[in-house]
């Protein structure tokens, strides 16, 4: 009998836990919600920038649509927002917007079933294309939908300390930063004569993101613009690939970055002469750092007019727990319209991903020339491709970067074509 | 009436408030370990990954394709070798130092109580502020290189190969070492001290009536010690991850919990992840019972 009274509490216990997980939060028919109006929730990036953009914008649909509440909140604390937000999508109770979805996660979002198509909107796809114009194509998911909307970018170059520049010697207005071989040389004199302990100081640390300030910049800028993986296949151990892998290993090899992981910001403090981040930063430096600007190098130099870069964008997406999509929608074009988007530049610094950003805010950036080259910039960004296992195949492509750029355990070149095999299985869905 | 009484009788036994007050905790068993144990065992032999509620998948038995997955990537074979070399190294340190140190502070020595919180300090103390620390002694520019001078490996600590890990292990042993001591503190208030004289009487040191009462009277605290060791250890995860950034160098100082993190949470893939999680416990499993065997022989 004691048996059957334990199995009893077992089969509650494991009962109860069932009904839990299997509980729905979810959408419900999809066509009336796309419809249906009425309160969501939307949650923002935990930056000071951005949850004051955000509560404006909350509080100014509010005054307009009483009738239609937006509640505003930060993405919730975990080691990162994407672990956050798929965490939510699993639980059933994902708000209805998120302003703050990386798009290296959209395809595993879209594979759980998280996500909305942007296309189920009578005026989606339409409204995608006309505000990003081009650049929304590299967005598009592999079955030709928008599950994400290209929101903003922090296209990623490379910033240099003016005092340390000068202490060095170096032209602080045009400096040798464009080749391979002046970034080489340029590094190799701040080193030299102690204007820094090291050149530059991307993070050397195995997370899967890690990549995208240190290799894809200049990949994206030796390719004129290809994605680490294009039609299905991986493109990093092309002659291009190789050479900013060689250009990165010289560089740890000879001690002008570091190998070792840093707490804190490392350009801020000064044991970095130089950094490669997007404006977003801007205003960490206010105060602390006379930086200026340049495009990533490439081995050749291109112009700052020809040369790409990573866009580090954050976009908004849809999650299919929202019952009021059709406020959903309402509200996502109004916090992506153009004075919204102009508020979002003027109070946070970075670069709506509109077309032609600097012809749209003329005064803006008149008002802030630093802040004109990364609009001219993000004409030319690249971003993370948009295929089945994103995570994976940045996290094969880091494992292979770490070992033989950073580590110097192979040979870079050979590391790569090692990697191609798996990361071309990865990209086709198995 | 009465029938109903036999019905509850049968149902929660002859002792019923005894039923009552286990039952909470057999909930509380069933729901956080047995469920999520049984569960991982399922998605281990599946094709599965986490979805919206109400979204319709397939989820087909794979049999033992995630364990052949797992088996036949390094990175994670080197994450087992990587907390072996941990285990190797941690294990024997803590059972040493924490049962040397406990009899030292079970003594009569002056400052006894500022030693103890000394100790005990670093194992209460939040990882990320205890890791800025050691950061400090053991970057290529720290405290230790700076003695060491010429003698400095190169490259240092943290970013060698061969050095990770076993700087991982010390840390790890250095933290946790306070917790250990209050066990074997406990443990000492247990040895009778009519043995102590009795050895003394006999003619031995300070050195042998530890080796011959002390270490035999402590057993049963020694057994709990190398296997509550083994399991922590075997679940390392914050300080490779604070300490080396992500298992770095070239994922030699990776763990297989910290593998199983990237692979079902960060790579949406849990069912691979499900089978590091199974492997690990089958081989904590048997290396307790190795243990066990060995070290419990006398509790027997």
């Amino acid at each position: 009998m004691k048996r059957k009274v334990m199995a009893a509490v077992l089969a509650f216990g494991l009962a109860g836990t069932a009904a839990a997980c299997g509980s729905s939060g979810g959408g419900g028919n999809a066509d009336a919600a796309a419809q249906a109006k009425g309160e969501i929730t939307v949650w923002v990036s935990n930056n000071a920038e951005e949850v004051a953009w955000g509560k404006q914008m909350v509080a100014a649909w509010n005054a307009a649509h009483p009738d239609q509440k937006v509640t505003a909140q930060e993405i919730p604390t975990g080691k990162s927002s994407e672990e956050v937000i798929g965490a939510a999508i699993t639980a059933g109770n994902a708000p209805c917007l998120i302003f703050n979805t990386s798009p290296a996660s959209v395809s595993q979002f879209q594979k759980q079933g998280g996500l909305v198509a942007l296309d189920s909107f009578p005026d989606g796809k339409s409204y995608v294309e006309e505000r990003s114009g081009k650049v929304a194509e590299q967005y598009k998911s592999t079955d030709g939908k928008y599950y994400q909307l290209p929101w903003k970018d922090n296209p990623v170059m490379i910033f240099y300390n003016k005092k340390a520049f000068a202490k060095a010697g170096i032209d602080t207005v045009k400096p040798p930063l464009s080749t391979y071989d002046e970034f080489l040389a340029t590094s190799r004199k701040l080193v030299a004569t102690k204007a820094a302990k090291v050149a530059i100081y991307p993070a050397p640390s195995n997370e899967f993101y890690q990549s995208w300030f240190d290799f894809y910049p200049l990949f994206a800028a030796e390719t004129g613009g290809k994605q680490l993986v294009a039609d299905g296949k991986a493109q990093f151990a092309s002659e291009e690939g190789k050479k900013v892998a060689g250009f990165w290993r010289t560089m740890y090899a000879d001690k002008l970055a570091s190998q070792e992981k840093y707490t804190g910001d490392s350009f801020v403090d000064g044991t970095a002469a130089m950094a490669i981040v997007g404006p977003w930063a801007i205003a960490t430096y206010k105060g602390k750092v006379e930086w200026g600007a340049v495009p990533v190098p490439t081995s050749a130099g291109k112009s700052a007019a020809e040369t790409y870069t990573f866009s580090d964008a954050k976009n908004v997406a849809m999650y299919s727990a929202c019952k009021n999509r059709g406020t959903a929608w309402d509200v996502l074009k109004f916090a992506t319209s153009k004075e919204q988007d102009g508020k979002l530049l003027e109070g946070t610094g970075q670069m709506p991903l509109r077309a032609d950003v600097a012809g749209t805010y003329p005064e803006y950036f008149t008002k802030n020339p630093d802040y004109k080259q990364f609009a001219d910039q993000a004409a030319r960004t690249v971003e993370v491709p948009n295929v089945p296992n994103s995570i994976t195949i940045w996290q094969t492509f880091r494992d292979t970067y770490s070992k033989s750029v950073i580590f110097g355990q192979q040979d870079p070149g050979e590391a790569f074509d090692g990697a191609v095999q798996k990361v071309d299985q990865l990209a086709a869905g198995s | 009436m009465s029938r109903h009484r036999g019905l509850l009788a049968g149902i929660l036994g002859k002792q019923p408030i005894g039923t009552a007050f286990v039952t909470p905790y057999v909930v509380f068993l069933a729901v956080i370990f047995a469920y999520p144990l049984g569960f991982a065992v399922y998605m281990s032999f599946h094709d599965y990954f986490f979805t919206a509620p109400g979204a319709i998948v397939d989820r087909p038995w794979v049999g033992l394709a995630n364990y052949a997955t797992v088996l036949s990537d390094p990175a994670v074979r080197r994450s087992f070798v990587n907390v072996g070399i941990f285990l190797v190294i941690n294990v024997p340190l803590t059972v040493i130092l924490s049962l040397v140190l406990a009899y030292a502070l079970n003594s009569a020595i002056r400052w006894r109580t500022f030693f103890r919180v000394s100790y005990y300090v670093p194992y209460v103390a939040a990882s990320v502020a205890v890791v800025g620390v050691w950061l400090f002694l053991f970057n290529s520019n720290g405290l230790v290189n700076s003695v060491l001078g010429p003698l400095a490996p190169d490259p240092s600590w943290l970013v060698n190969s061969k050095l990770a890990m076993p700087t991982v292990a010390l840390y790890v042993t250095w933290k946790q070492l306070g917790f250990f001591i209050l066990l074997y503190l406990a443990a000492l208030q247990n040895v009778s001290k009519d043995l102590y004289e009795a050895a003394s009487m006999d003619g031995a040191g300070r050195l042998k009536s530890f080796w011959n009462v002390t270490v035999p009277g402590v057993r049963p605290a020694t057994t709990l010690v190398v296997l509550l060791a083994t399991v922590t250890g075997a679940n390392l995860f914050t300080e490779p991850y604070l300490l080396t950034g992500g298992g770095g160098p070239d994922g030699h100082s990776a763990s297989p919990v910290l593998i199983m993190y990237q692979k079902g949470i960060e790579q949406g893939n849990p069912d691979v992840g499900s089978a590091i999680g199974v492997l690990l416990v089958i081989g904590v499993l048997l290396l307790a019972l190795v243990e066990r065997r060995f070290v419990g022989r006398e509790d027997r």
